[in-house]
């Protein structure tokens, strides 16, 4: 196939890119849009092979064979709770290959200037999407510490990377080779850098690290295109590109905190909260089942509890249970709540609730005052009503559910510590909130039983 | 002119893809991410010219190498993106799809 005709198939892969993204836009269309859009990578890798640059096969069958099949069997081993970490590991690997495209770019003859600069960019990006992604894996698989790894000098020693990286890219563009020496030592400080970059960012910031490593695998392409002079890479590349930037936009808004605020800074060691003291009100399953079956509209609000607690199918069962008693359930979901953007929808989805349920933030707090009962399942900081009142809390500001003004509010809790010591939310204080402790999915499950029985 | 014109290609896709995207409702994150991360193994394109291209023996193997971890992205992520979609089902139609 001539190059001409090649070009003319990316294009009309492009513009399926395009529709399948706009399918997205809801979840009824959802799944054709998916379809679409892995046809458009179909088309895009068949007319590559026509290409007549590639003379040999084998290498390519076993590369992409290999690479198939792990894909597979992990797209159908993940669990639904693990998705960040999967998420986390594909940033990866779209990071890696990157990499190694605009490395073997250098090997094609009469690279320009400017063509060296843009594999130099797709081999940093690249390089550093791989180890900050493996990192955040650890990270979020708890394979590491997911606390934010802070040290005295981290400041100079990343300022020393960058410097470094940026002085080997420009002595190794003055003078480009295959075996430049300067082309490891951009390969390694980049991967270094990676690591470095991700190295102080705690667990509960990963939502905007994800979605960040996410844009970034997407701009790595996209330097790969320019290395190769290819549109489709650049097409594609800059759809997740932006995918990702709107993403850690829409979470650092979510946390009211500014990017540099999240990358630069360890999270918790800002501020000390005004701690509050009071008297928190037990509650047995009884008796919340009896205020529960009394309510006309019920909101569950979740967090990365529920999913650690594995309490979601048992919260859409008691859900069931409770519309059939004649209440108006909803789940509402905060933009932060687990540990990726739309992670609880997900969650909730798996356990067959329907997706009209699910409502945002923005929805529920104008009319969280009609709600007669708000149970917090897992969740802490995305209901602590400090955010809004206390200015010495590190979440002030952010925007929150305000589950303290519904008139009665349940909160899922393990325990509570040492009973009246302090802590940095009041809402387990509140005069309408009731603690349920225990196990969030045995909690729910004994509320479910009276139902039943 | 050829950096002009994909520089050209670079700054629409960009505004198309912003434009695209911000009208993906919350519900869909997830999927989104790792709808992306299959389109993002686009960079297979690349390699595959790199590992079948007749460039040099180190070339082809990174080229291979890169074809691996593009492919794991491309399986990996519309498989996955596929099955988390199937999940969503409308109030009526909860009852009947159960898990896949």
């Amino acid at each position: 196939m001539s190059a001409v005709m090649i070009n003319l198939w990316y294009v009309v892969a492009a513009a399926l890119f395009i529709f399948g993204l706009k399918q997205l836009g809801s979840p009824a269309t959802a799944v054709r849009g998916n379809v679409l859009s892995s046809l458009a990578m179909v088309i895009a890798i068949a007319v590559t092979l026509l290409n007549k640059e590639i003379l040999t096969f084998e290498l390519i069958l076993v590369a992409a064979l290999i690479g198939a099949v792990i894909g597979a069997i992990a797209a159908q081993k993940v669990e639904m709770t693990s998705m960040p970490e999967m998420v986390a590991l594909f940033n990866g690997s779209g990071g890696i290959a990157s990499l190694m495209v605009g490395w073997a770019a250098l090997y094609n003859m009469g690279n320009t200037t400017f063509t060296d600069v843009t594999i130099l960019l797709s081999i940093v990006i690249g390089g550093m999407t791989f180890s900050g992604s493996i990192l955040a894996w650890g990270k979020l698989s708890e394979v590491m510490t997911s606390a934010a790894v802070v040290f005295g000098a981290q400041r100079i020693v990343n300022a020393g990377i960058l410097v470094g990286l940026v002085v080997c890219s420009v002595l190794f563009c003055l003078n480009p080779s295959v075996d430049s020496p300067y082309l490891y030592a951009v390969i390694a400080l980049s991967l270094l850098f990676g690591v470095m970059a991700v190295l102080p960012i705690g667990g509960a910031d990963m939502p905007v690290v994800i979605s960040l490593l996410n844009s970034y695998s997407g701009l790595a392409a996209c330097a790969a295109g320019f290395a190769i002079n290819n549109n489709i890479l650049i097409v594609a590349g800059s759809m997740v590109g932006a995918a990702g930037i709107i993403l850690t936009n829409i979470m650092c808004k979510a946390m009211n905190r500014s990017l540099g605020h999240v990358l630069f800074s360890g999270f918790g060691a800002v501020k000390q909260a005004t701690k509050v003291e009071g008297e928190v009100k037990p509650i047995v399953a009884e008796d919340a089942f009896l205020i529960l079956e009394a309510a006309q509209s019920v909101s569950f609000v979740p967090g990365y509890g529920m999913a650690v607690a594995q309490a979601q199918h048992v919260v859409r069962e008691l859900g069931e249970l409770l519309e059939k008693n004649g209440a108006e359930v909803t789940y509402a979901i905060h933009p932060v709540a687990g540990r990726m953007p739309g992670h609880m929808n997900v969650l909730l989805a798996e356990a067959n609730v329907p997706y009209d349920q699910l409502v945002e933030m923005e929805d529920i707090n104008p009319r969280i005052d009609n709600v007669d009962v708000a149970v917090v399942i897992g969740a802490n900081d995305v209901v602590n009503p400090s955010a809004r009142n206390d200015e010495n809390s590190p979440i002030y500001g952010m925007p929150i559910i305000n589950v303290d003004q519904a008139r009665t509010v349940f909160v899922l809790k393990r325990s509570m510590g040492s009973g009246f010591s302090g802590v940095d939310n009041p809402l387990f204080f509140g005069d309408n909130t009731r603690m349920l402790f225990g196990d969030a999915k045995q909690s729910i499950a004994a509320v479910v039983a009276e139902f039943k029985g | 002119m050829e950096a002009v014109f994909l520089a050209m290609v670079l700054m629409l896709s960009i505004f198309l893809g912003f434009e695209l995207i911000s009208k993906v409702p919350a519900t869909l994150h997830t999927p989104l991410m790792s709808g992306a991360n299959a389109i993002s193994g686009i960079t297979i394109v690349g390699a595959l010219i790199s590992a079948g291209g007749e460039s040099g023996a180190m070339s082809s193997y990174l080229g291979a190498a890169a074809v691996m971890f593009a492919m794991i992205n491309v399986a990996g992520g519309y498989l996955v993106t596929n099955r988390m979609l199937s999940m969503f089902k409308k109030k009526d139609a909860g009852q009947t799809g159960g898990k896949s």
